[in-house]
């Protein structure tokens, strides 16, 4: 016996639809799996993981967890939707992460160096700061991309480092606040320069939340219906037939880089404006790499995003919750994330590929009509 | 020259068959060859020829049916099965390393430890005993096709095959080469060796084959003697109903009409080592008429289509004018928008993209000539109206599918093509640059395609057809050019080109000199 893929003559639109739910399951299996081999109660690791976070939701008096999960999803909605642009095009820009914390050091500009600046003005200066700074830092491994020709995956991972260190010097250094206690960080931002809460008396949840929906549906929109869409997908799919249509593969690279850098670079500075309030040298906790799993897992499709956004939102709320209840450690959330990416990745196989399993039925069959 | 002394059957095949999920790319067929016969085995494209080839030579296993080689069933498991059965095969696509020498190459696919220089003398021996001269020792980067193709049939007479299979041999070849490889088939015969050969040029099968098995959708529809058969016989057989001759009405006073494509002096140098550089290429093409260019593959084609779309441009505007206008300097999205339209030779990943809807691709080469009626206010796709159009080009060209709207790599080839052919016709240019028309497309769709293309010049657009195929080029051309070594000759009116003289001119005899009598060869 063995198991065999066959080609789909279509794509088939069951498992498009299926391929996320099926790589959830199969997930969730393999992390029972890896609880028991660490000793934990499997059900109570679930349970803690994925449904405690949720508890309280529905009840009117107790919604700030709803609040927590939204305040975790919006950063990596608006990172993933620009990601899932450049992978339609084809171009592997791994290095969100980089970006995003370019984009809250550019927009932490004004609050830091000029903290009397205090106008309705400074926070919109702050995000366009944020995204320039975000699609700035996206430009170098499009620019070395299209002029030399050098792999993205590579320049945009390393300049991920580039930016950690260049961030973690800013606070230590120049901009660490004289009253901090020696403490990483810049001086606390100034209310005109803190992003505000949707809706405080029930949490703290801030308007990045609603960026994040508002881009995922203007990029779903332009994936969907404009000609700019169309040649997204035309130049990642089919290059040659791409450069036919007289589209130029140059031009894409840097479309896609700038536009996902803008958004993750809104991303970081929605997070420092947001839930942070200053710059430190940890405002990022991976999201620019989750993210990475959200794009795969939404399926490529901003309206997908979102739910994967929420999602993988979980996973670090539910991370938290069972460190305190079950002393599981927190690295234990990294391979969740891991093991749903390559649940995800392999179950879309079954989009263009059905399995076949060649069993010692078939060549008995074949032998029959052979002797017939 | 007939081998019917010879008698007794090398080869039988008793209900041969291959299925691939849900098709049967072979359905019961049945082939029996004889010793020291040339058997054809004709069919169309998809009609499961090379299923049953590969099935025979060990690379696919049948799911049943039986094999009987020499009087004794076989299990072919493998190519080294059937090479030790005796049975070798030259297949339609090389298998050669360019930067090794001719020796090189056979001492690959040898499996014992044979000195080079062995090898290279075998080599020599067998390549003069049966006319194919060769130098063992040439790079194969050097060597034309045809020469290249003499290495691998003598790859495969160094291992003394008794039934030799070739796929689709002169496809590649000029006419002159075609005749030599027949002669060295011939002696092959003579010596009481058996010949599979693979083909959909029906003059060559009636010439020269034994036998013929004729295979239709998988099945085997007739075995028949070719010789007394008549070409459009054979044809009726492969295609199962008639088809239609192309009409062509010659043109009166095409040398006044307005050349609507111009090239002029076009030279473009290697954008890769193995590909070719064009040298001072000029050609017109006038409204109302067909231009041919001949020449075997590998000779520049791809690299003029390249230039002459746009896809890459010209430093010197002049070298390519459109209807009067200079292009060399525009893009493709620019040389449509003046006019002029193109069908690239590979359908898939080039001419469309195959995992996108028919409506989509319908798209790729028309948003920016039907801007207006396909895209609105502020970039927004119209989707009905690409719908329409896509209908109404399925129509018109008869391109069946299995749904609405299917992705293009879900059609067969010769529907595609037709689509894609269709979707620039749909669009009335006035230029329209072909490359490869037809290629791999079933007989039925190649007689509609040329006739359209026939169609579209006669209603006042010029048309430019390169092809390798000649029997198109003769069906369908006003005038005739030969590519060869990044060159072009001298467009020859059809009235006076005949196959020898294109042929000749394939073969790289100079350019320019089309002139002086050839027909002594």
């Amino acid at each position: 016996m063995r198991i065999e893929l066959v080609r789909r003559p279509q794509h088939s639109a069951l498992f498009s639809a299926l391929s996320p739910f099926i790589a959830l399951g199969l997930t969730l299996v393999a992390g029972a799996i890896m609880f028991s081999l660490l000793g934990k109660n499997p059900v109570d690791a679930l349970y803690y993981y994925f449904i405690d976070p949720l508890t309280g939701i529905w009840d009117p008096g107790n919604r700030w967890q709803l609040h927590e999960l939204a305040i975790k999803a919006a950063p990596l909605i608006l990172i993933a939707v620009g990601l899932s642009v450049c992978f339609l095009s084809n171009n592997w820009n791994i290095g969100a992460e980089g970006q995003f914390i370019a984009g809250a050091v550019a927009g932490s500009f004004i609050p830091v160096l000029f903290p009397d600046f205090q106008t309705w003005a400074t926070l919109p200066l702050m995000l366009i700061f944020g995204m320039a700074g975000g699609a700035a830092y996206a430009a170098i491994p499009a620019f070395l991309k299209v002029k030399f020709n050098t792999n993205e995956i590579l320049t945009s991972l390393m300049l991920v480092y580039v930016a950690q260190l260049f961030n973690d010097w800013l606070v230590r250094g120049i901009w660490r606040n004289p009253e901090g206690m020696s403490f990483p960080g810049t001086i606390r931002f100034n209310e005109y320069a803190i992003l505000p809460q949707i809706w405080p008396d029930a949490g703290r949840a801030h308007w990045g939340f609603v960026f994040a929906l508002v881009a995922a549906v203007a990029v779903w929109f332009m994936l969907s219906k404009m000609l700019k869409g169309f040649e997204v997908k035309v130049l990642g799919q089919s290059p040659r037939a791409g450069r036919f249509a007289g589209f130029s593969s140059a031009k894409m690279v840097f479309f896609v880089f700038l536009l996902a850098g803008a958004l993750a670079g809104l991303a970081g500075i929605c997070e420092v404006a947001g839930p942070i309030e200053h710059l430190n040298e940890k405002i990022s906790i991976g999201y620019g790499f989750t993210a990475i799993i959200v794009a795969f897992l939404g399926r490529l499709n901003p309206l997908g995003i979102v739910a994967a956004g929420l999602i993988l939102a979980l996973t670090y709320l539910g991370g938290e919750s069972a460190q305190i209840a079950l002393g599981v450690s927190d690295k234990a959330v990294r391979a969740f994330q891991g093991m749903l990416l390559f649940f995800v990745l392999a179950c879309d196989t079954l989009i263009h590929y059905r399995i076949r399993i060649v069993g010692a039925l078939a060549t008995k069959a074949g032998e029959a009509t052979q002797n017939a | 020259m007939s081998a019917d002394g010879n008698g007794a059957n090398l080869l039988e095949v008793r209900g041969l068959t291959k299925i691939f999920g849900a098709l049967k790319a072979c359905d019961a067929v049945d082939l029996t060859i004889r010793k020291g016969e040339i058997h054809a085995l004709l069919g169309e494209n998809g009609a499961g020829k090379s299923t049953l080839v590969k099935m025979l030579f060990g690379s696919l296993e049948p799911y049943s049916g039986e094999i009987i080689w020499n009087g004794q069933a076989v299990r072919i498991t493998s190519p080294g099965v059937a090479k030790k059965l005796g049975i070798g095969m030259v297949f339609q696509h090389f298998s050669l390393f360019e930067a090794l020498s001719a020796a090189e190459n056979i001492a690959l696919s040898l499996d014992d430890q044979t000195p080079i220089s062995t090898i290279a003398a075998k080599a020599k021996a067998v390549s003069y005993s049966y006319g194919l001269p060769l130098d063992p020792y040439s790079l194969v980067g050097d060597l034309s096709v045809g020469e290249r193709q003499r290495i691998e049939i003598i790859r495969c007479l160094l291992q003394t095959p008794e039934l030799i299979i070739l796929d689709e041999p002169t496809s590649v070849l000029t006419p002159q080469e075609a005749d030599k490889l027949f002669e060295t088939l011939e002696r092959l015969r003579s010596e009481g060796k058996s010949i599979l050969y693979i083909s959909h040029r029906l003059e060559e099968v009636k010439r020269m084959c034994d036998a013929a098995t004729v295979m239709r959708h998988g099945k085997v529809v007739g075995h028949t003697d070719p010789r007394k058969e008549t070409a459009a016989s054979l044809a009726r057989m492969m295609v199962g109903s008639e088809v239609h001759a192309v009409v062509r009405a010659p043109v009166e006073g095409i040398e006044k009409a307005e050349p609507l494509l111009e090239i002029k002096n076009l030279s473009r140098k290697p954008a890769t080592p193995f590909s070719m550089a064009l040298r001072n290429i000029s050609l017109s093409v006038r409204a109302g008429e067909v231009v041919g260019i001949a020449g075997v593959a590998g000779n520049g084609q791809g690299e003029f289509f390249e230039a002459v779309s746009g896809e890459v441009k010209q430093p010197d505007a002049g070298t390519i004018r459109i209807r009067g206008k200079d292009a060399g300097r525009v893009d493709i999205t620019g040389r449509r928008l003046l006019g002029a339209a193109f069908v690239p030779e590979e359908r898939l990943g080039h001419g469309a993209a195959p995992r996108m809807t028919l409506s989509e691709n319908l798209f790729l080469s028309r948003y920016a000539t039907d801007r207006k009626a396909f895209v609105g206010a502020g970039g927004l796709v119209k989707e009905s109206a690409i719908d329409s159009a896509t209908q109404r080009i399925v129509q018109e060209m008869d391109v069946r599918k299995s749904a609405r709207n299917p992705e293009a790599a879900s059609l067969s080839g010769g529907n595609l093509q037709k689509f894609i052919i269709g979707r620039e016709l749909d669009r009335r240019p006035a230029v329209l640059v072909v490359n490869q028309p037809t290629w791999g497309v079933d007989a039925g769709a190649a007689a509609k395609i040329r006739q359209s293309l026939i169609e579209l010049a006669r209603s006042g657009s010029a048309v430019l057809v390169i092809s390798q195929d000649l029997d198109e080029l003769f069906e369908i051309s006003d005038a005739i050019a030969v590519m060869h070594n990044g060159e072009l000759s001298k467009p020859l009116p059809r009235a006076e080109a005949t196959l020898e003289k294109i042929g000749l001119l394939m073969g790289g005899a100079e350019p320019g000199h089309v002139e002086h009598p050839l027909e002594a060869v």
